[in-house]
């Protein structure tokens, strides 16, 4: 038994750092060519190079990245988990239509989505702002909550909330003491979902962008495209720590309640 | 204190109307029961009640002050839905507190609130455990301890035994019955189960068809059921046709006093258990033949027709044959008498 558990244990281990291996590898390697299994030679470049010369650029890559993720997450919560509600819980006419409109930016592919979107926002004066790569964020994450938020409501009893009220709980304590602890698993994955997909969006960000929001991705890509490997493994690292620190925080959450399940 | 009045209460849902010209007074301290088949619309009044739905016309009065224009949440009443609906996020002693703490009473008077309310509840030792490590009849238990620890004026209790097995719902209903001697909390507890209302009520109020037929002791009900439908209700299905002629009720086989006026029509009804079977002729009795036999146990149901109709009676012992003829005997004081008689 204990040895079943930790071959799986480890075997899940293995796959997800397997891929991490090179990475690591490149990042400290000076000299790597073919047919070698292990660079020639290693040395702190690539590092010395993030930290010290390009620093403040990854920097406020990071800062960009993060302040973008965390904005269309808050946006596409605060809008996504009514909307998620009324589609999970209540039927109505045209609700169908609802839904397919909603999936629509996500089933279309995002460069056409992005593309189309573009020449509105020049319209409108909101290309080239946070406001503008924010909003085509949204119109990716935005789907996914409302179908994460919307699957927890259509497995929800409202009973608990008349329960609430006729223990005297205000409208507004229903929502911040019954309602969101009762989905906050929900939440949890659909503020994951909204933070990563926003994390890693590079098209959208160059498109609406127009290379005036330097993110993490676009820095990334930016230096693959020089060529210099060790540079862009080590920024690849940089990139992947906040999404994991992102999954760690939230597994708390996810495994206190909900995912365990009641039987 | 804790007295509930219901003034000509309509209640309709989706513009259909579910109950009719309710009128209804509690007084303090009662166990008040509504007794009346799933579907009639018991839930509904609870909900009216507690502020939860409002009645399209009539007034809700909770100790002599009109409650109508009152939210839920401001109202001195406290609905217990049928499932106990804990909240998976708060322990044992956090949902018997919840009430309290939307009261925003302090910590510390609270805990000793709730520390009381789980002695009573038998709780005991339970404070501190999650709602999914707790059973069936627990969880319910803590339901109800989370209505009772805001000692409202009225705690309303909609089915909280049905989710139970028999013997947990036995339990449960001492329980009840405890507490409410020990709290003096006035309660309006629903249920479409006939000895659950019997044995935990002090008055009966049997809806039917959306409206109040009855109200009264169990044994009222039982035994002087105020219409044929009620009496249906109560099991009692042999009807016998007559009339009322200078005090005296004249059926197709039984005859007996009665203290009504006179009336051309009347209806006679007498329970099961009160007909008497034998093999020799009687009089105010019938003969018939035995159609269909059930043994229950304790009783047996033997179903007997006569020439145009046809009597169900409990016996003691199940000796009968199907075909057998047998002469039912119905005694004059346990035969119970309705004038002429139109649904409402």
């Amino acid at each position: 038994m204990r040895l079943q558990r930790w071959t799986l244990f480890s075997s899940v281990l293995l796959t997800v750092l397997l891929p991490f291996l090179p990475l690591i590898l490149w990042s400290v390697s000076e000299r790597w060519f073919y047919p070698d299994l292990l660079p020639q030679s290693f040395g702190p470049r690539a590092w010395s190079y993030i930290f010290g010369t390009a620093g403040s650029q990854i920097a406020s890559g990071l800062i960009a990245s993060f302040s973008l993720a965390s904005v269309t997450t808050i946006i596409s919560l605060v809008l996504g988990i009514p909307a998620g509600r009324a589609l999970g819980l209540y039927d109505f006419a045209g609700k169908k239509i609802v839904f397919l409109l909603l999936i629509l930016p996500i089933i279309v592919p995002p460069l056409s989505v992005a593309m189309g979107l573009h020449l509105w926002f020049i319209r409108l004066g909101l290309a080239e702002t946070f406001t503008g790569v924010v909003l085509i964020h949204l119109t990716f994450c935005l789907p996914y909550t409302i179908f994460v938020i919307g699957g927890v409501f259509s497995d929800y009893n409202p009973d608990f909330e008349e329960q609430a009220r006729s223990l005297g709980a205000s409208p507004v304590k229903i929502v911040l003491q019954v309602i969101l602890p009762m989905i906050l698993p929900g939440i949890t994955v659909a503020a994951l979902f909204s933070f990563l997909l926003s994390w890693s969006q590079y098209l959208s960000t160059l498109i609406i962008g127009g290379g005036k929001m330097l993110t993490l991705p676009i820095l990334l890509f930016s230096l693959m495209d020089s060529g210099d490997r060790p540079v862009a493994a080590a920024v690849s690292l940089v990139f992947v720590l906040p999404a994991f620190l992102a999954l760690m925080g939230s597994a708390y959450n996810l495994g206190r309640s909900g995912l365990k399940g009641v039987r | 204190m804790g007295r509930l009045e219901l003034q000509n209460l309509n209640i309709s849902y989706d513009n259909r109307p579910i109950i009719r010209d309710l009128s209804l007074d509690i007084n303090d301290g009662e166990i008040v029961s509504l007794l009346g088949p799933s579907g009639v619309g018991k839930t509904t009044i609870l909900k009216a009640i507690a502020g939860l739905l409002p009645p399209a016309s009539g007034r809700i009065i909770i100790d002599g002050h009109p409650v109508d224009h009152l939210p839920a949440e401001k109202r001195d009443a406290v609905l217990i839905f049928q499932k106990p609906l804990l909240f998976p996020f708060l322990n044992v002693g956090q949902n018997i507190g919840f009430g309290l703490k939307m009261a925003k009473i302090k910590r510390l008077a609270a805990s000793k609130q709730i520390d009381k309310i789980i002695e009573i509840t038998g709780l005991t030792g339970l404070k501190n455990r999650k709602i999914h490590q707790l059973s069936g009849g627990q969880q319910q238990r803590v339901a109800l301890a989370r209505g009772l620890v805001l000692e409202p004026s009225i705690l309303l209790l909609d089915e909280p035994l049905s989710n139970l097995d028999a013997k947990l719902r036995q339990q449960m209903r001492e329980l009840i019955s405890n507490v409410q001697t020990r709290t003096g909390t006035t309660m309006l507890f629903v249920t479409h189960d006939q000895s659950e209302a019997f044995a935990i009520s002090n008055r009966i109020c049997v809806l039917l068809d959306g409206s109040l037929r009855q109200t009264g002791t169990p044994t009222q009900l039982f035994y002087q059921p105020a219409d044929p439908d009620v009496a249906r209700f109560f099991g009692c299905v042999n009807f016998i046709d007559g009339q009322i002629d200078k005090g005296m009720f004249q059926g197709d086989f039984a005859r007996c006093t009665t203290s009504l006026s006179d009336s051309p029509k009347a209806i006679a009804v007498i329970r099961p258990e009160d007909i008497i079977l034998s093999s020799d002729k009687r009089e105010n009795g019938t003969v018939g033949t035995v159609t269909q036999i059930q043994f229950e146990g304790s009783t047996t149901r033997v179903t007997i027709e006569t020439d145009n109709k046809t009597f169900t009676a409990l016996s003691l012992r199940p000796d009968f044959v199907v075909k057998q003829s047998v002469w039912l005997y119905f005694p004059p004081e346990r035969l119970h008498i309705f004038p002429h008689y139109q649904k409402p």
